[in-house]
């Protein structure tokens, strides 16, 4: 059902971070741009994340981001999918959801 | 009580309240943190620097977003604080909060651009986030039924707010090695797990009214879950603080820094050893200019007099119009058996309003809750709430003839549950649903197990059992000392559960068993099913989980769990 | 280096010895602990030491009245083991010379370190002066009982200052 995750190399990656000023999760687009969609997020081979990585790192000095890292993924036709249950929760949020978060009707924001 | 003029405020209970001093602190507090705030920003600070500053004001970064921490310095709230969390969650945060086990509550959706906002907004309430995490001495922890439990001997409130004074930015230990957790309990039952602390004390009450304490050491959980050991049997109330000051220095001198795992004082204890670690401390405590140090009669008479009783009634102790009400209405009866816990004056009772909703999320409470909460407090409870340890709420006074209609106005809320102690109390933090360092969810887990044991008559049947779910082992959620504990574990970046059995917080305090390889997220229901299957099957007339447990050891529970896998 | 001094920028008059240089006799040095047996006993120009973060201060004991600096280092602002061994040297062994925080110490800490009783702390080259004095004016009152702690407000509060 789920995809195990492989050996390191041969995996496509993103590069993820957390926005500084509101701490959201952002994946690293294209022409530097940081977004808040997984869809958005440049693919990188092995050879090439650390073009990636340097980018963030610079995004990390000029206080855009915190501590950014390359995360594994598989392409979907919705765009792509972290391996790991960790990123997953990332992408989607909270797979619960407080009642008062329901009841506000505040679904879509909670998960976007 | 009238309890009619809503105009005023009603908080007639005992509660610490600030004064200047203690508001222009906090005030101060909060400008220092806007500042930092604005260094981050501005890039004079690293993420670096700024973690361990943010941290001490309760500022997580989290998966999400950032979490803020506020403190509930041990457990207890004012009704105007409950509604000022009620504020902070509706203005900064997503309209809800998460009470923990370490009777805080936290907020999942902070801006770090508005988290001084937050906090400012905290102080206004007298409330702080101070210490709330960091390698600093955290939030002291006490008995949810402080001041009110038919058992206990010395309030522990009072003593728990000198230690928070005390503690308070402490210029010589705000740089400790690692975090530092004190619990203090006063009743002869120990419900705020003083084994399983950095520093547990116990207080006592002799013959002649002195208080003195037992003081116990080196207890934790986490990686290396060990119990405490009794460093003083009786430590006089004048020498608490210096001897508690004896302690941390010998720790922050000595403590482990190198490596993360090894820095806790429990493994310094395990290290030098029980013996010589007592030998440190005595010498330390010996050279310690004593004067400087004492706890003197007048300032705890001072802080005690802020907790003095609530005006009580005269009542009996048996009452007749509660008897009728648990003779007319079984649920509420039921209700009553579960959520209350006996009082030390007559004809009051403890109530407790369960967080854990079949289904829901454990610690979890909406602001229109907590502002209902609130005003419940006002017209029933002298204008007090406490947090427990197992994530749930108590009114800690409240009159016995007055019970039912408590229990009428908080079913509508959906916080009316009976299930304190029951199976479905589970106590589970915030997991991978929100937690950066989680492995594995918690949330869902203890959803899961609610719903396939949501009939209540079947949790009576079972009987008191406590679950304990971490999403990894940090183990917030104590699953160390659960009868049952559930343990997040990463497999190859799956959810995979590993059960212990066994655990206990209170004064027979143990560790909980491994059972065996662990189990994948769909499997962890069954699993539970399957024990506590086992438990009914082998249990003696009376015995409760953790009786059978003990009697019988592992191996049945093992059998029925691996048998046919 | 700049230096603060009860957190005023001051001039330093020590000279830092580096760890293979000799050690000058007729200027304010301030040597590594471990060179301490190199120093002639009939010295008369002051002497200071460099102490690390895990120095005990019974260690320190023989020879507090030898010495006229002690600087601690910070290896990390996280290592807090120098406020305990400065709040020692003070209480305990009443040690009255100048003590100073050396290594990564952060603006933040700078009332931490006066209050375990330090005198002095250096400042990288270049680095804005104004948090750490700002840090100095944040707070007024306080709930511990430090060396440096004067009148006690009430209960638990202190004022300093
Ligand atoms: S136990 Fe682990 S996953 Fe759960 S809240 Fe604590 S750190 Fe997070």
């Amino acid at each position: 059902m789920q995809a195990k995750v492989k050996a390191r190399g041969t995996q496509p990656l993103v590069v993820t971070a957390n926005r500084l000023r509101d701490g959201r999760v952002v994946w690293l687009g294209g022409g530097g741009i940081w977004s808040e969609r997984v869809g958005d997020a440049a693919i990188f081979d092995g050879a090439g994340v650390a073009a990636g990585l340097s980018a963030a790192a610079q995004a990390e000095a000029e206080q855009i981001v915190v501590a950014p890292y390359e995360v594994e993924v598989t392409l979907k036709p919705g765009g792509p999918e972290p391996l790991r249950m960790r990123e997953r929760v990332r992408v989607v949020g909270p797979s619960v959801l407080a009642p008062s978060v329901l009841a506000a009707g505040m679904l879509a924001e909670a998960a976007e | 009580m009238d309890g009619l003029d809503r105009t005023a405020p009603q908080v007639t209970a005992g509660i610490y309240k600030y004064d200047a001093y203690d508001r222009q602190f906090l005030r101060d507090r909060v400008a220092e943190f806007r500042g930092q705030v604005d260094r981050r920003l501005a890039g004079a600070l690293s993420e670096d620097e700024f973690k361990p500053l943010r941290l001490m004001n309760g500022l997580y970064l989290q998966l999400h977003a950032y979490m803020l921490r506020c403190a509930v310095p041990y457990g207890v709230l004012s009704s105007d604080q409950m509604r000022q969390f009620a504020v902070v969650a509706r203005r900064f945060d997503r309209g809800y909060g998460h009470f923990t086990t370490r009777q805080n509550i936290q907020f999942n959706w902070i801006k770090l651009e508005e988290a001084a906002d937050a906090i400012a907004t905290l102080a206004d309430a007298d409330l702080h986030a101070i210490q709330t995490s960091g390698n600093c001495i955290r939030n002291v922890t006490t008995d949810e039924y402080a001041g009110a439990a038919f058992d206990e001997s010395v309030d522990p409130r009072v003593y728990a707010e000198i230690l928070r004074q005390w503690s308070t930015l402490h210029p010589e230990f705000s740089f400790l090695p690692r975090k530092f957790k004190i619990a203090i309990t006063g009743a002869a039952r120990d419900r705020a797990a003083i084994q399983l602390h950095d520093i547990g004390l116990a207080a006592r009450r002799d013959a002649s009214g002195a208080v003195s304490f037992e003081v116990w050491v080196g207890g934790g959980m986490g990686r290396t879950p060990i119990l405490a050991y009794r460093i003083r049997e009786r430590l006089p109330e004048a020498e608490t603080i210096a001897y508690l000051e004896a302690i941390l220095r010998v720790y922050n001198a000595l403590g482990g820094r190198e490596n993360i795992h090894k820095a806790r004082i429990k493994i310094l204890v395990r290290d030098v050893g029980q013996a010589r670690f007592t030998e440190l401390v005595e010498q330390e405590y010996a050279r310690l200019p004593r004067e400087r140090y004492r706890l003197e009669p007048e300032v705890v008479a001072a802080i005690q007099a802020h907790f003095a009783p609530p005006p009580f009634a005269v009542l009996p102790q048996a009452d007749a119009a509660l008897a009728a009400a648990c003779d007319g209405d079984a649920e509420f009866a039921a209700w009553v058996g579960r959520n209350t816990h006996p009082h030390k004056v007559a004809g009051y009772i403890s109530a407790v309003i369960s967080l854990k909703p079949i289904g829901g999320i454990p610690g979890d409470c909406s602001a229109a809750q907590m502002d209902a909460i609130a005003d419940l407090a006002d017209r029933y409870a002298f204008g007090e709430v406490r947090v427990s340890h197992v994530q749930n709420l108590v009114l800690a006074h409240v009159r016995k003839d007055e019970l039912y209609a408590l229990w009428q106005a908080l079913r509508p809320l959906g916080l009316a549950t009976g299930n304190v102690g029951l199976l479905s109390d589970i106590i589970a933090c915030p997991g991978l649903d929100y937690c950066a360092l989680a492995n594995a969810r918690a949330i869902p887990v203890a959803q899961l197990i609610a719903e396939r044991f949501a009939d209540l008559h079947r949790q009576h049947d079972i009987g008191s059992v406590y679950i304990n779910i971490s999403g990894c082992i940090n183990a917030c959620a104590h699953h160390h000392v659960g009868h049952i504990g559930i343990l997040g574990v990463d497999r190859k970046g799956e959810e995979y559960y590993q059960i212990t059995l066994g655990g206990s917080a209170t004064n027979d305090a143990r560790i909980g068993d491994i059972v065996g390889p662990s189990f994948a997220y769909d499997q962890v229901t069954d699993a539970v099913e399957t024990i506590l299957r086992s438990y009914l099957a082998i249990r003696q007339a009376g015995e409760l989980f953790i009786d059978t447990y003990r009697r019988t050891g592992l191996a049945p529970f093992k059998e029925a769990l691996y048998a046919t896998a | 280096m700049q230096l603060l001094e009860q957190g005023r920028p001051a001039a330093d008059r020590w000279l830092r010895v580096a760890d293979a240089a000799p050690i000058p006799d007729d200027v304010a040095a301030l040597i590594g602990l471990e060179r301490l047996a190199e120093v002639p006993a009939g010295r008369t120009a002051p002497l200071g030491v460099v102490v690390g973060p895990a120095t005990l201060p019974e260690e320190l004991a023989p020879l507090l009245n030898r010495v006229a600096l002690i600087a601690v280092a910070f290896p990390k602002f996280r290592d807090g083991r120098g406020f305990t061994l400065g709040r020692a040297l003070r209480e305990r062994f009443r040690y009255g010379g100048e003590l100073r925080a050396v290594g990564h110490v952060l603006p933040d800490q700078h009332l931490f370190l006066l209050r375990c009783g330090f005198s002095a702390v250096e400042v990288a080259d270049g680095a804005d002066l104004a948090p750490w004095t700002a840090a100095l004016g944040r707070f007024h009152t306080a709930y511990q009982a430090m060396v440096t702690d004067k009148a006690t407000l009430r209960q638990c509060m202190r004022r300093f200052g």
